[in-house]
């Protein structure tokens, strides 16, 4: 029988999110495992926009800072439920994006880089200075999501690590899910053709404004929801997450996994946010050892680790 | 099946170790931009355990500290207390350099029921108190209160605020407006700095532009005050300056260089002083120690972040040998139960409300002359 990758993906990923759990010795690997979830929601997103439409963001952390203070702001100010606050920050976050996609995308490599950086120092900056209502560079406290008290009462106690767990871990199939089908309809392979060139995509009829806006709009979402995923996990949220490093953290963690792959960027995630917890043994040298590692992938296999490791193997086959 | 393999190997290399000792947990920043927070925090608690287990240990245990950096990353924090608590399987959990690094460990701690030590600033981290957190600064409002209570000896009644826009300059400047009624006193210019600004002539000019100014108090931490300092020494504002207890270290002055310094006042601890204090000064023994081991052990000079560590330590440590257990809930009670115990900041006495135990007393108000703290009281 022979699976399409598009299958081939979700049945990997469904069983490495299902299987891990048999091997871990203690809750702290649901933690580990949540916060990989809640990265590769975010690296998706950079995928799309990055992978597929050829378009590259150093701002996306300001989406994520949209959808984790919805989730802080909204419940208080709003009395909305923390579920729906995440949908609002999705949503408010997808229109900033159509507002400010509008012109930036007109611009290209460098410019378009910068605009964006711009983009998400501006939400960095109101997020630590509009004090009154953020709390300013001390953070704010996220409402409980309520969830995992429901399904207490319906029978099935998870310790908090382990609610987390499986809830991002949904989310992230379901993520992959909706990337993959982007991928594959007319609307990823006129994406694609972008990607290769955009003066091509043009004269065969591609609506190349249009789309760019619209893969712009999907991975503001894909981050939102990361934002939204991590302000709930953690019930405690401060102006980091819409930082400068975490947009940076996000692009590495694709480029290093591979762009162009859904599955090499999660498998991206996985590695840089596991990293620092097993160089922690190496403390001082932590950083050098991270930065090694990017500088020896993007030298030896440009493509990606995963991307690259699996065709080594496909090559190994012939 | 990659991922697979990682994660196997990852969890065989951080299996936790056998526990036969007292095993203690820290998260502190010792890099990143609180590192002039963490990076002391670190060295004095790797000090003290090591002193601790040359003397013998608690009740006759080893204690075992397991430190972990988090960069002042609260999300960071979060993880190190989740696998402090669930693989590393400590007791106690001392950190938490800033606010939030300390908010995000708190509520692992509270959920799992194991006794945290802050030592971060901000009043929220303990009140409302919540039953397993504690802390050992004292808070900003008490630093405004002091200052405060100067300024009223002095006379003053209008002042003009300059305030650091990050987290404890903004903290404190909105702790000191909640407060400064109560002195009589009203804040009649209010202005702020980036704390990466090289220039704040302007705001001061303004400042001093402002009728009927009689003091300027400036709350922030890091380089700011030291240009704060030094602008309004070149503006010659004739004008007493009171800085926060963010800047209280010899790194101040140097910085804001001696000559502009002269007259500065500014809340700070025993620490500071401990050449001064008088000899039947209960803190002054304990004061001196620290001082002594930390700079013998580190070759740079005590600042009053490392003597936050030391407290939490010592609390601790005074804890768990009340308790004669290791036992979480045990160590909570105990430390809950904390009465007169002199630190470098203060002298603690806890109870139920209360899961800081300072008053003001655990200040001193300092004022810069000749390049030297002296006591002014």
């Amino acid at each position: 029988m022979k699976l399409s990758p598009k299958t081939a993906t979700l049945l990997v990923l469904v069983l490495l999110i299902a299987l891990s759990p048999l091997l871990f010795p203690s809750g702290y690997y649901y933690r580990v495992g949540a916060l990989i979830f809640v990265n590769a929601i975010a690296v998706t997103g950079i995928v799309i926009l990055t992978g597929y439409a050829g378009q590259i963001s150093l701002g996306h952390a300001g989406f994520a800072g949209i959808g984790a203070y919805a989730c802080a702001l909204a419940p208080v100010h709003l009395g909305l439920h923390p579920g729906l606050a995440m949908v609002l920050g999705a949503v408010i976050s997808g229109l900033m994006a159509f507002l400010v996609g509008r012109p930036i995308l007109r611009l290209k490599g460098y410019y378009l880089g910068v605009a964006t950086l711009g983009f998400g120092i501006l939400i960095s900056m109101v997020l630590n200075n509009e004090r009154q209502l953020t709390g300013g560079p001390d953070g704010m406290e996220v409402p409980d999501l309520g969830l995992r008290g429901l399904l207490k009462d319906a029978g099935l106690d998870l310790t908090n690590g382990q609610f987390w767990y499986w809830f991002c871990g949904i989310a992230v199939i379901i993520g992959a899910w909706l990337a993959l089908n982007l991928f594959n309809s007319p609307s990823g392979r006129a994406l694609r053709a972008l990607h290769g060139s955009e003066v091509a995509a043009r004269t065969v009829g591609v609506d190349v404004t249009r789309l760019k806006l619209q893969a712009f709009v999907i991975s503001a979402v894909y981050a939102s929801v990361s934002g939204s995923l991590l302000a709930l996990q953690n019930k405690f949220i401060t102006p980091d997450v819409a930082g400068f490093m975490h947009s940076i953290e996000m692009v590495t963690m694709a480029v290093l996994g591979g762009v162009g792959s859904v599955l090499g960027a999660i498998f991206g995630a996985a590695v840089l946010t596991l990293l620092p917890q097993v160089l922690t043994v190496f403390a001082e040298y932590e950083q050098m050892v991270l930065g090694l590692v990017m500088m020896l992938v993007m030298i030896f296999l440009p493509q990606g680790l995963l991307p690259s490791i699996l065709r080594r193997f496909r090559r190994g086959d012939e | 099946m990659k991922t697979t393999l990682i994660t196997t190997a990852v969890a065989i290399c951080i299996a936790g170790a056998a526990s036969a000792e007292i095993r203690i947990g820290a998260s502190v920043s010792a890099t990143g931009p609180a590192a002039f927070l963490g990076d002391p925090e670190a060295k004095t608690l790797e000090m003290l355990v090591e002193a601790a287990n040359a003397n013998g240990g608690i009740n006759g245990e080893e204690i075992a500290l397991v430190l972990y950096d988090d960069g002042g990353d609260p999300n960071k924090a979060r993880t190190f207390a989740t696998r402090l608590i669930e693989d590393d399987e400590v007791v106690a959990i001392i950190g938490g350099s800033t606010t939030g690094t300390s908010m995000s460990i708190l509520s692992v701690a509270e959920d799992n029921e194991i006794p945290f030590i802050s030592l971060a600033g901000a009043i929220e981290i303990i009140d409302p108190v919540k039953p397993f957190t504690f802390k050992t600064p004292h808070t900003d409002r008490m630093a405004c209160q002091k200052i405060f209570e100067d300024m009223q000896k002095q006379g003053i009644t209008q002042i003009g605020m300059i305030s650091g826009t990050d987290g404890f300059g903004a903290s404190m400047q909105a702790q000191c407006k909640e407060v400064v009624g109560e002195y009589g006193i009203t804040v009649v210019a209010d202005e702020t700095y980036n704390p990466t600004d090289a220039d704040m002539t302007t705001q001061l000019t303004k400042i001093r532009n402002t009728d009927g100014v009689q003091a300027v108090l400036n709350p922030g931490f890091g380089q700011g005050p030291s240009i704060v300092t030094r602008n309004y020494k070149q503006l010659a504002v004739d004008l007493p300056l009171y800085q926060s207890h963010g800047v209280a270290s010899d790194g101040f002055i140097e910085l804001a260089g001696a000559d502009a310094a002269e007259g500065v006042r500014l809340p700070g601890t025993a620490l500071l002083i401990a050449g001064l204090l008088a000899d039947d000064d209960p803190q002054k023994p304990l004061v001196e120690a620290y001082k002594t081991a930390f700079e013998e052990k580190t070759g740079t000079s005590v600042g009053t972040f490392g003597g936050y560590a030391n407290d939490a330590f010592l609390i601790l440590t005074d804890a768990i040998t009340r308790a004669g257990e290791a036992d979480p809930t045990a160590i909570r009670d105990a430390i809950e139960a904390t009465e007169g115990l002199a630190g470098t900041t203060g002298i603690y006495s806890m109870n139920a409300e209360d899961h800081l135990g300072l008053d003001l007393s655990a200040f001193r108000m300092l004022e810069i002359k000749g390049g030297e703290w002296t006591l002014i009281e």
